[in-house]
């Protein structure tokens, strides 16, 4: 990306994008649906996280000028680009925000360069031209001038879309899922040319995704959605792996949630014990504030879950729970072993562990868990 | 008299279908990306003469045109002479007459443009007309071309509109249509069945010439360098 530094812009200290808006849909598929959100994205990559039909392209194309927020106000800096108390709602076109949508919106009758200039109209023949090849030059496309976006693959349409964005110079730079449809190693290629082109720019960009591992990836600072609400925010790990709300939990991948009700507190072993609704297991979990009798629930990961084929004996871990096979399930590498303990469990367990143990529906197995794999989710 | 109504004819055909893709551009544009709530009436008004019959909308125009109306009062006043029965008055009467053909097929393909293209370009900073000359043009100029073409040869080929603004006269409004029906009346069927079959062979080149053009992308034959 140095290329792309070589241009005599002085970067000056980042504005952060400021967002706080209200906006109601009627007669959606979901029946009534409110986006009501207030958040800042500092310069950095921030992730936009949910899943979908929670308002995160909304979002977007609110910051945008796609759609118009109810009431609100959506700044960048000191300059708003929103603002319905004061009337303020600036066309799209005067934004100088880059938007790369999901599906890209290359223009199929233009060639990759035709794409990538048109958004410098405003700059002279030569200017452009030298922008343009500058900038295609950094993306790794250069080869690619002439093609249309029809003539090149997926990866590539995916880097012309970036560059087309990227060369404009945008102020905020929304990305909605754009690496979705590729390969591993192509997102990674791509993932590594845009932290190293916002490295040197440093604006806010926010960056949708429903997958966990891009989140893990790239996010500098994680907002969680969830039904037009903003349900979590911060460090990616700490969102995902402290979840305090339901929805994160489904979102982070808890594949093991149950209802339950606190049957004792160990105030002095910071531990307290539930009992699983509709069923006669306990769960020994961090204290919380629930008061006895309390109902509470409990997320557990299925990759948390250790299985045993004998009672286990001189363990750390409080919970040995036992329970019967009914079903074992080939998902990818792994298997996913269906577990009754008179409430239903889900384990992730290698094709390995299943051979040599072995495991087969109708095993007699002992679930061992830790108290801090059950995450009590208020 | 098939040589000069035959010119009469293309002359017609050519100045209506220009006209007329002056006028359907930006009406179509504007039937397709109009927000306003009362657009379906403007759109039930552009298609009202695909199904009236020719000599209703004929004798409407002629009346609007003639001497009682302001229009003609105006037109009569500016040039002595009125609009019925000249070529002026056969080109309005053709231009409304044509209307739905230019313009439908204008605005189906514009609305078929991904609007995703159009939401691009405008983050990208262009204005609308750009927009529409860079993306939305280019990209439904099958839908423009079949607009012209049809009203082209809806030209060429209407009848009772022209008899009831144009009558019959040689050189001035007898178009080729009109000649046949001429001289049916006089049992005159060789000459009928000449200008029937050039007619027929007219339209039917210029359409397959569409159709065949249809086949390719059209935007191939479109491009911006």
């Amino acid at each position: 990306m140095g290329l792309a530094l070589s241009d005599t812009q002085v970067v000056t200290a980042a504005p952060v994008l400021s967002v706080a808006i209200r906006k109601r849909f009627g007669d959606t598929a979901q029946g009534d649906f409110q986006l009501d959100v207030e958040f800042e994205a500092p310069a950095g990559i921030t992730m936009l996280f949910g899943a979908s039909g929670a308002g995160k392209t909304t979002i977007l194309d609110c910051i945008a000028g796609l759609q118009t927020p109810e009431e609100g106000v959506i700044s960048i800096g000191a300059e708003k680009l929103f603002d319905s108390a004061a009337s303020v709602n600036l066309a799209a076109r005067h934004r100088r925000v880059g938007y790369l949508f999901q599906t890209l919106a290359l223009f199929p009758h233009m060639s990759v360069m035709q794409n990538i200039g048109y958004g410098l109209a405003t700059l002279d023949a030569v200017e452009r031209k030298n922008r343009v090849a500058e900038t295609m030059n950094s993306f790794h496309i250069s080869a690619l001038a002439s093609r249309r976006p029809g003539e090149i693959s997926g990866g590539e349409r995916q880097r012309v879309a970036l560059a087309r964005t990227l060369v404009t110079r945008p102020c905020v730079l929304l990305l909605d899922e754009p690496l979705s449809a590729l390969d591993a190693a192509t997102k990674a290629k791509i993932i590594g040319d845009l932290r190293a082109w916002n490295g040197s720019f440093r604006i806010p960009i926010l960056y949708v995704t429903h997958d966990r591992e891009e989140a893990f990836a790239l996010g500098e600072c994680m907002i969680v959605l969830d039904h037009g609400r903003i349900v979590a925010q911060g460090l990616p790990q700490d969102v995902l792996h402290r979840p305090e709300l339901e929805s994160v939990a489904q979102l982070a991948g808890f594949e093991n949630v149950f209802d339950g009700t606190v049957i004792e507190r160990h105030v002095e072993q910071g531990t307290m014990a539930c009992r699983i609704a509709g069923s006669q297991v306990d769960l020994e979990v961090p204290l919380t504030r629930g008061e006895l009798g309390h109902a509470i629930r409990v997320g557990i990961r299925a990759g948390d879950i250790m299985v045993s084929i004998v009672p286990p004996q001189g363990l750390s871990a409080r919970n040995a729970i036992p329970g019967v096979i009914t079903a074992l399930e080939q998902r990818d590498v792994m298997v996913v072993a269906h577990v009754d303990c008179g409430a239903g469990f889900e384990v992730d367990l290698t094709p390995g562990a299943v051979r040599s143990l072995p495991l087969a529906v109708g095993s007699q197995v002992w679930l061992v868990i830790k108290t801090y794999s059950c995450r009590v989710l208020r | 008299m098939i040589v000069q109504a035959l010119a009469l004819t293309l002359r017609l055909a050519v100045v209506v279908s220009l006209i007329l893709l002056v006028i359907s551009l930006p009406l179509a544009y504007w039937l397709t990306f109009s927000r306003w709530r009362g657009k379906f009436l403007a759109e039930a008004v552009v298609s009202l003469p695909i199904v009236l019959p020719p000599t209703v909308l004929g004798f409407y125009v002629l009346v609007a045109l003639g001497p009682m109306s302001p229009i003609g009062r105006w037109y009569q006043s500016l040039t002595g002479h009125g609009l019925a029965f000249t070529f002026t008055g056969l080109v309005i009467g053709s231009v409304i007459y044509s209307l739905p053909f230019s313009v439908q097929p204008m605005a189906a393909s514009f609305a078929s443009v991904d609007r995703k293209l159009l939401e691009a370009s405008a983050i990208l900073g262009a204005s609308r007309w750009r927009t529409f000359w860079r993306i939305v043009l280019p990209l439904s100029f099958p839908g423009v071309l079949t607009g012209f073409v049809l009203s082209f040869a809806h030209t060429l080929g209407e009848f009772g509109v022209v008899l009831m603004i144009g009558g019959n006269i040689p050189g001035a409004t007898q178009t080729v249509s009109i000649l046949i029906y001429d001289q049916v009346q006089a049992l005159n069927y060789r000459v009928a069945n000449e200008t029937a079959g050039l007619l027929l062979v007219l339209c039917l080149v210029l359409l397959t010439c569409l159709y065949a053009l249809r086949r390719h992308n059209g935007w191939m034959l479109w491009d911006w360098r």
